[in-house]
């Protein structure tokens, strides 16, 4: 397990239950004028936990992960994160709750300007720490994805299983409370795919909350952990 | 003094280049080169303008100091009244103020050589009723009393009129001042008009990397730390801009005053340099062509941080 010393905790101030990283109370979501894709959403992420979030394609599984880092404002109801409510919260504040998340995305989302390394840094680029603090750790945790070699290329040339990784590096970085990832396994042979899978489930032992949307059945029997499933806007759990 | 209140303006780091790690703004993918060429034209015109206002001003300064030490008498011939005997006691009149130093008089023919531009030459003026001049000189520093004298001239020679110049003094500053105010004028819509190339420029290179924005903002960054990203690369921009074009507003009245120097040995150089002084900016006035170049540079640094600012937070 990778140790990440010196990281500048956020203090936030938590809501009535500390254990509840996430709540949504009663959400619902339509892209403009169209359907409400998401209906009637109410339930909890606490810390420490593990849960697979899965659906068909089109179920809306990204779309309540945006809600969850609040890039998106729910039509109805309410979304708090570390016991905040994303109505009346500055920027500023924004800025730092999403350091306490890390989130790999579907579509990696890396840039293709700066390297490898440079890449699985960005998040502690922007809080302003020296590099000098940083790049063991950076390094350090490239090596721990397989991705020793390729840390001084463009993510442009990375085959698709290495630019996931580069990309679950760059959320873990920060050594999140709480993990976003969107199809972590879905550029992977089945084999890298249940290496992953036990590295979010080594990351969760060590005390980070992991949400793994996927729709890979195989890899959600490895595991038993809980279920949240989306099927026609509506959300049902299985503990 | 300048330049210490510029580097207060802009935070140190950002100029400190940052290790050997990429910029998080690819430098390719904003358009730049535009940009620059605009801020070196800018600045070359700027440069231009404030040399012509110290040139300006300068000359002004020049002319009105010797002008103002010269006090012309003005003798006209009048029936009945011998204009020698009046030119003498005008000067010894004049001879009596404080402060002066030279008492010229005019004798007939070079009151008459002061005419020929207008009448041109070869005419007998003879007939003609010429005025005679005396020209008092005062010393550097001195201020001319003149109220005496003036009493003194309409009692003993009432034929006499006292000119101190100072109805063209007045013309002369007025025209100077204008002249002054006409170039800060241009200056500030110089300055105008680079902040809002800068402000396109830098909404354009935002709506260019808007997904490096978005990802920056997921990863946790403020909006500060992204201003500052833009202003530290379009500061770069600004400064280079700024240098070039305040170079080239530096060389190009080096040439001219080269250029000038050169031309001061040939015959009819006088009059231009009577009007224009030496066409050779000095010391100061370069260095204010060089300080508009950091300005330059300054306001395209804050324009564009501020630019972002608004963008990000219109945003939300
Ligand atoms: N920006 C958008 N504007 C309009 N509709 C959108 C937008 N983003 C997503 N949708 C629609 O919302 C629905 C849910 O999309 P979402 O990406 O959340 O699905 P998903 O469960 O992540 O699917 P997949 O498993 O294929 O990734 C889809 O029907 C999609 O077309
Ligand atoms: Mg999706």
């Amino acid at each position: 397990m990778v140790e990440i010393s010196g990281n500048p905790s956020v203090d936030v101030e938590i809501g009535e239950s500390p254990s509840e990283l996430v709540r949504f109370d009663n959400v619902g979501l339509r892209y403009g004028i169209g359907p409400e894709i998401l209906r009637d959403l109410d339930f909890s992420i606490h810390s420490h936990s593990f849960q697979f979030l899965t659906g068909p394609s089109g179920a809306g599984k990204t779309t309540l992960l945006k809600l969850i880092l609040q890039t998106l404002k729910p039509t109805r109801g309410r979304v708090t994160l570390f016991g905040q409510s994303i109505a009346g919260i500055s920027k500023a504040e924004m800025a730092r709750l999403r350091r306490r998340v890390g989130i790999v995305f579907q579509d990696f989302r890396l840039l293709d300007h700066l390297t490898t390394y440079e890449n699985v840094a960005l998040p502690l680029v922007v809080q302003g720490r020296e590099e000098s603090s940083y790049r063991a750790e950076v390094i350090e945790l490239l090596r721990w994805v397989g991705l020793g070699d390729r840390m001084h290329m463009p993510p442009v040339i990375l085959s698709g299983g290495e630019k996931q990784r580069a990309a679950i590096a760059r959320a873990l970085i920060v050594q999140p409370a709480l993990l976003l990832a969107d199809e972590p396994t879905g550029n992977v042979d089945p084999s890298l795919a249940r290496r992953l899978l036990r590295l979010f489930i080594e990351l969760n032992h060590t005390g980070t909350a992991v949400v793994l949307a996927t729709h890979d059945l195989q890899l959600m029997d490895l595991v038993d952990a809980r279920r949240m499933v989306l099927a026609e806007g509506h959300l049902h759990i299985y503990d | 003094m300048l330049g210490a209140a510029l580097v207060r303006l802009v935070p140190s780091d950002l100029l400190a280049s940052r290790s050997a790690l990429s910029p998080i703004l690819p430098a390719r993918s904003i358009a730049g080169r535009a940009l620059v060429l605009v801020i070196v034209i800018m600045t070359f015109l700027a440069g231009l303008t404030a040399g012509a206002v110290h040139l300006v001003a300068d000359a002004s300064s020049d002319w009105s100091r010797s002008i103002a030490r010269e006090v012309t008498i003005q003798i006209r011939p009048m029936a009945g009244r011998d204009i020698e005997a009046d030119v003498r006691m005008a000067a010894d009149l004049g001879k009596r103020v404080r402060g002066v130093e030279v008492v010229r008089v005019f004798d007939r023919q070079e009151g008459e050589k002061l005419l020929e531009p207008w009448l041109g030459t070869g005419l007998d003026l003879g007939e003609l009723p010429v005025p005679r001049l005396v020209v008092l000189k005062f010393s550097a520093g001195s201020t001319p009393e003149l109220a005496s004298l003036k009493a003194e001239l309409a009692e003993r020679v009432p034929n006499a009129g006292l000119d101190d110049h100072r109805l063209w003094l007045g013309r002369l500053k007025i025209m100077a001042n204008s002249l002054v105010l006409i170039g800060i004028i241009i200056l500030a819509l110089v300055l105008v008009a680079t902040g809002l190339a800068v402000a396109f420029a830098t909404r354009g290179a935002m709506a260019g990397t808007a997904h490096i924005i978005d990802v920056l903002h997921l990863v946790g960054a403020e909006d500060s730390y992204i201003a500052r990203e833009f202003q530290r690369h379009f500061l770069r921009l600004g400064l280079k801009g700024g240098l070039i074009g305040g170079l080239a507003a530096v060389m190009f009245y080096l040439v001219i005053s080269l250029a000038s120097a050169n031309f001061a040995m040939n015959p009819g150089a006088e009059q231009v340099e009577a009007l224009f002084g030496r066409f050779s900016l000095p010391g100061a006035g370069y260095a204010s062509v060089l300080a508009i170049g950091l300005v330059i540079a300054a306001v395209t640094a804050i324009v564009s941080r501020a630019t972002v600012y608004r963008t990000l937070s219109g945003h939300e």
